[in-house]
């Protein structure tokens, strides 16, 4: 059989046996009939045959799980026999239209009640989509929708994974990611990344191998071997070994010679700044103040803002906190602040520009975040998201110092804003590159869409200048004072311990990642000296494309390899 | 019992008060359809005055939206409806 290739978008070196997600469910299509020769008896009795053996599906299910799972399970068995969803398809039934579409049907309108009721009942109305989903399968003969079941942990394939797919995804049974579809930003890789599992993205041809076939998937080389050796076995045992010293930070970020780097963590909410506190990391350099507002169709109260604050402060006593205000717009609209009518969001009003539209959002939040901060012992900084000016810095420090918060910043994520980063700089006290969107400005590339990942990387040598170009604003900003301002980096390149080592080299004083990277950038960095990370810095920014810069740096760390990252 | 009593549909009727501090959802509701399904007779519940539904019918149970403290006529059909009944009242008024 053929070996395949793909993006690497999350490292590990695994073997293992694949299970296929099961193409889309394809909705019955409306006004579909049954055969002349299949009677109204016969289709529910069909009906009722594959109902039946999506509760016993379901209910083996129930009896591996346990506490809230297994009874959302039960009952959701119970609905696939529920005689109002079957009295509801009998109707259907009874106007001649097929099985799969008298389900299909019966489910919607039963979905739409629950919905009308609302509260808990309309969060049920999914359960009854999903039943309605697993009978139609059961009809057709072909594998039930969703991550497919196992008794044994295995890699799942699928054209791409969407997040209703990755929701229902139990770690301890998946061991790798691997699509056939998607690119570097795709959801596929956000969440492989997040749950700290190797993934491949983009292997054209891998969603027909086969179920059960055991494959090598390298997910930093991006490459799928079938035909396995003994070379494919030895990586993988390597990488098993390797990545349980890789699970351990411990929460001194430095380089070879000694130089502190401060490895923080990004966060959006209290549950992942306990877990990265877990993880070593030496406080937070990006808390989304999103998590408080998404969902919602109006602002939450200061109160509200005050306690879900608190909770993340409370994880980090006497670390520091760098919290962004709303960074709403774009890919995270909200009602009360967005206007969906924008022809063209990442170039619209979102982050600080919303200080223009919607009156007093900013400033309720800076008191909700001075407030919070008062009652807590760790360090609280403020900055600002899509600030494309110096006046807007200025205007932003104004706001902050009027609540009382006494460490002022800015993002740099727009490319006027790392080219003015010292007149910036003069109003307050820190920058923090976020490279995702300082790329996507940069090389004018939508982050989300896949065909253009070859201009999304922050390899790109047009935004590691931007990272020069800000880390020299800072330092003649500082010219002449004991301490100038730091330049931290928290976006996705600072997770990927190549590029952390780099930004390193470029001046950069701390970065700040998903708390799954800490161990493996801190790994990386403390095999270098400072000196070599800024000879690797210019080998970077010499080089004359995104690929050959990363080959170049790479090549220079050999320890990328031996640790299959 | 004898084969006498299966000639004949005696109806029970049973007035209880929920209990449960979910009222009629989620886990109660399981049970009570649950039990409903065990006894394979025919049960309905309904708030006194307004149309009986389905006690075998998880989504018919829950789409009534019984919350706590709510009165509930329950009613049932053939042979061992007071047995049912008596597991049904069981299931709605025993405190959380």
């Amino acid at each position: 059989m053929q070996n395949f290739s793909g993006v690497g978008v999350s490292p590990g070196r695994i073997i293992g046996q694949i299970r296929q997600m099961p193409k889309p469910l394809i909705e019955p299509a409306d006004g579909e009939l049954r055969a002349d020769s299949t009677t109204l008896d016969q289709a529910a009795s069909a009906l009722r045959l594959a109902a039946a053996a999506v509760e016993a599906d379901l209910t083996t299910r129930a009896l591996a799980a346990h506490g809230e799972a297994r009874e959302v399970l039960e009952a959701t068995a119970q609905m696939a026999v529920d005689p109002m969803l079957h009295d509801a398809a009998v109707d259907v039934l009874s106007q001649g239209r097929s099985a799969e579409r008298a389900i299909w049907e019966a489910g919607a309108s039963v979905a739409q009640m629950l919905v009308n009721l609302g509260g808990y009942l309309a969060e049920r109305a999914t359960d009854v989509l999903d039943v309605r989903a697993r009978i139609v399968a059961e009809l057709r003969g072909v594998a039930a929708p969703g991550v497919p079941e196992s008794a044994t942990p295995f890699i799942l394939v699928a054209d791409d994974l969407a997040p209703a797919d990755t929701a229902t995804l139990d770690p301890a049974k998946v061991l790798a990611l691997l699509t056939a579809g998607g690119g570097p930003q795709s959801h596929t890789a956000i969440i492989a990344r997040a749950l700290g599992l190797p993934a491949v993205v983009a292997a054209a041809g891998v969603d027909e191998l086969p179920g059960g076939t055991l494959i090598y998937l390298d997910g930093a080389s991006g490459a799928i071997t079938v035909d396995l050796g003994p070379d494919e076995i030895a990586a993988a045992d390597a990488w098993a070994r390797a990545n349980a010293t890789l699970a351990v930070f411990d929460g001194d970020g430095r380089t070879a010679d000694g130089h502190r780097i401060p490895l923080l963590a990004n966060v959006g909410g209290s549950a992942d700044a306990l877990a990265a506190a877990g993880a070593g990391a030496q406080g937070v350099g990006l808390l989304r103040t999103e998590f408080c507002f998404l969902g919602r169709d109006t602002e939450p109260t200061v109160a509200e803002q005050i306690a879900a604050y608190r909770g993340v402060l409370d994880a980090f006593p006497g670390k520091k906190v760098v919290v962004r205000t709303l960074d709403a717009g774009a890919d995270k609209p909200l009602p009360f602040v967005t206007d969906a009518t924008e022809p063209n969001p990442a170039l619209g009003v979102r982050g600080y520009r919303i200080v223009g539209t919607s009156r007093g959002v900013l400033e309720r939040q800076l008191s909700a975040i001075a407030a919070a901060a008062a009652d807590s012992t760790a360090d609280v900084w403020v900055m600002a998201p899509m600030i494309s000016t110096a006046e807007e810095a200025g205007q932003f420090a104004a706001l902050a110092a009027a609540a009382g918060l006494k460490t002022p910043g800015v993002m740099v994520e727009v490319p006027s804003a790392a080219l003015t980063a010292e007149a910036i700089l003069s109003h307050v006290e820190f920058v923090s590159l976020g490279t995702n969107d300082l790329t996507q400005y940069a090389m004018a590339a939508d982050r989300q869409l896949g065909p253009l990942s070859g201009l999304n990387t922050p390899w790109q040598p047009a935004v590691l200048q931007l990272v020069r170009l800000t880390v020299a604003g800072a330092q003649a900003e500082g010219r002449g004072k004991s301490v100038g301002k730091p330049v931290g980096v928290c976006g996705e390149a600072a997770a990927d311990p190549a590029l952390a080592v780099v930004l390193v080299g470029l001046g950069v004083a701390s970065l700040s990642m998903t708390a799954r990277a800490l161990a493996a950038v801190a790994a990386v960095l403390s095999s270098v000296t400072l000196a070599e990370a800024r000879a690797l810095a210019q080998l970077a920014l010499a080089a004359p494309s995104a690929d050959d810069a990363r080959a170049a740096v790479r090549a220079r760390l050999p320890l990328l390899d031996e640790l299959g990252l | 019992m004898s084969g006498l009593h299966d000639m004949t549909a005696v109806s029970v009727e049973r007035l209880v008060t929920i209990n449960r501090e979910q009222g009629l959802h989620a886990r109660p509701a399981l049970e009570l359809v649950n039990a409903v399904k065990a006894s394979g007779l025919s049960v309905t519940i309904a708030s006194p005055g307004m149309p009986a539904v389905n006690a075998g019918s998880l989504l018919a149970v829950m789409s009534q939206g019984f919350v706590q403290g709510a009165e509930v006529l329950l009613s049932a059909t053939g042979e061992g409806s007071d047995a049912v009944l008596e597991r049904a009242a069981e299931i709605l008024s025993v405190s959380d």
